[in-house]
């Protein structure tokens, strides 16, 4: 395989690792939140995170694009931290991402903590556990198998990413050249037997996550 | 400090009011009888913390847990309460041990009251503490929940129907446990049943709910014997009597002692001298003017008639009968009242056919 193929999976699967992380730490309890709450914002804030699954990819882009520029409230914001602008950057990545891969965590997620029901949580309740105690000792071990399937979903989504990195990220190799992105210069420069390689290798690490994912799912006992 | 359980509150929603002004005593079990969407879960939740109605007050042995008037409210997790659900309730992602330990490990240690080893054994569940509660039956799985609840040092115990979702096999497992922990523990205890049963077996105290009111409450005996209960409580009338065994016959029968007389039961274990609580069903009481010697029924006490009242089926009225201070319920019809010329006062005989030993 050549190094630039090398250097492009290496970096999709730092770019996917680094937005699951970040996704699982603040879909979390977003997660938590739209299971739980009442508020009349429910609904709102649920469409909002389910957007990117039905947005085509260079909407979202364009946007943020927008946002992240020179002339954008998050540019500017970035600009004055020292940051510089994030578009054509792996950080820019990374926020697109993150967008993204969303609805693919958070669901997941949220669906485990409506699932567990409010009897095990009040049943904490009454053994003495506070609701922060509760959160961690019982509504998060129960969710696991949501947590567990929201995380290889973000992974492998970002993984799968190409749209919105051609929108924010460009194709800058060792920086925003994903593996995707790299998949399609091979095909513009005819280099099928190379294109092969990385699209065949895509196509089975998506297969084999979700059997993973399937396989679990079937064996899982239902909760007592 | 003031002893007793005492809860205050009203909840209104659709097609539902619960209106309670409750004072129980601060000791021993009490039940709280009604059917469904009588409002005694309610009541429980409310005494646990885990629903606040507006304006409410509940306090249980001198601590306040609630008072609105002061806004002041003990979040569940702060109230020396254990709580047994109707349902199994275990954490499935814990075994047995991690289940009974959750509640013990989140008690200060000067706070404890219970040994973990001591209450296995008192349930009977030491050798189950390896295994997931998804490997217990249904009778199991409520002993260890008791158990987790039993942990938290409560200094009452809230118990929700729990045996309801059980089979009455697994019913007649548990209940000697209750009683156990009812002899053994200085514990309060408060029991939601709709099952007269358990309600009879189990209970000092008795609070009948009804539409969301409370219709009758006091010590078990007084209200059992009382002519205005409401639904199962009225079509079964049932009276509760404590007895001694007196002496074990050579013809198969046990002589009980009660304070009325004496009673012949088929054959018991217990030695003599044993306490036991029996169960008396008004429709197996009859009554007559003078002794019976011609007849096949054997327990035949003396009596006096109380008070006698109308009942929901056509022709059948119930008398409340005294003997030696324990209350009888006789439910006879209409038409032999009459030719009994049966009033308060008059002395009778009532015969028992049939009595059940609660323990």
């Amino acid at each position: 395989m050549a190094p630039e193929d090398l250097a492009a999976i290496w970096l999709t699967l730092k770019l996917a690792s680094v937005v699951t992380l970040l996704l699982l730490l603040f879909g979390t309890p977003l997660a938590w939140w739209l299971a739980r709450t009442r508020s009349r914002l429910k609904p709102v804030i649920g469409a909002v995170v389910a957007l990117p699954l039905v947005l085509p990819p260079t909407v979202l882009g364009f946007y943020l694009l927008l946002a992240m520029g020179p002339q954008g409230w998050v540019g500017q914001l970035t600009q004055s931290l020292g940051l510089g602008l994030l578009p054509f950057t792996f950080g820019g990545l990374v926020v697109a991402s993150v967008f993204y891969s969303l609805p693919f965590v958070v669901q997941p997620i949220q669906n485990a903590f409506e699932a567990i029901g409010e009897r095990p949580l009040e049943v904490a309740a009454t053994l003495r556990a506070s609701p922060w105690d509760t959160f961690w000792s019982v509504a998060l071990p129960l969710a696991r198998p949501g947590l567990f399937a929201g995380a290889v979903l973000g992974f492998a989504h970002t993984v799968g990413e190409f749209g919105i990195v051609l929108m924010i990220g460009g194709n800058i190799p060792q920086q925003t050249r994903l593996v995707s992105v790299q998949i399609y210069d091979h095909v513009e420069a005819l280099e099928y037997t190379q294109a092969h390689t990385l699209a065949a290798g895509m196509l089975v690490f998506s297969f084999v996550v979700l059997l993973a994912l399937y396989t679990l799912n079937r064996q899982r006992r239902p909760l007592a | 400090m003031e002893q007793g359980i005492f809860a205050r509150f009203r909840v209104d929603r659709d097609h539902f009011a619960l209106d309670l002004d409750l004072s129980l005593p601060g000791s021993g079990i009490t039940a709280l009888f009604g059917h469904s969407g009588s409002g005694k879960t309610t009541c429980l939740r409310v005494l646990a913390g885990l629903e606040r109605p507006s304006g409410g007050y509940c306090a249980v042995n001198g601590e306040i847990w609630q008072d609105d008037a002061k806004r002041l409210f003990v979040p569940p997790h702060r109230r020396a309460i254990g709580v047994v659900f109707q349902e199994s309730s275990l954490f499935a992602h814990l075994d047995v041990r991690g289940n009974i330990e959750f509640g013990a490990r989140r008690v200060p240690v000067a706070e404890r009251r219970f040994r973990l080893d001591e209450v296995c054994e008192l349930l009977g569940i030491s050798h189950l503490l390896a295994r997931s509660p998804l490997a217990l039956s249904g009778g199991e799985r409520q002993r260890v929940a008791i158990a987790r609840a039993l942990l938290t040092a409560p200094r009452l115990l809230l118990l929700d129907e729990p045996l309801a979702a059980l089979d009455p096999q697994r019913k007649a497992e548990i209940l000697p446990y209750l009683e156990r922990l009812h002899r053994e523990l200085a514990l309060p205890m408060l029991y939601v049943s709709h099952s007269p049963d358990e309600v009879a077996r189990l209970a000092d105290h008795l609070v009948v709910l009804e539409g969301g009111r409370c219709v009758a409450s006091g010590p078990l005996k007084h209200v059992l014997g009382r002519l205005d209960l409401p639904g199962a409580l009225a079509d079964d009338a049932a009276v509760v009597i404590d007895a001694t065994v007196a002496e074990h016959a050579a013809d198969g029968l046990t002589r009980l002692h009660f304070a009325g007389g004496e009673i012949h039961v088929s054959q018991r274990s217990e030695p003599p001298g044993t306490a036991l609580r029996c169960h008396i069903h008004a429709r197996d009481v009859s009554l007559a003017l003078v002794p019976q010697t011609q007849s096949s029924i054997l327990n035949c006490v003396a009596a006096t008639v109380c008070e006698l009242a109308e009942t929901a089926t056509p022709g059948h009225i119930l008398v409340r009968l005294e003997s030696g201070g324990e209350t009888l319920l006789a439910r006879i019809t209409r038409r032999s009242a009459n030719a009994l010329a049966l009033q308060p006062g008059q002395p009778v005989r009532a015969q028992i056919k049939a009595v059940a030993l609660l323990a």
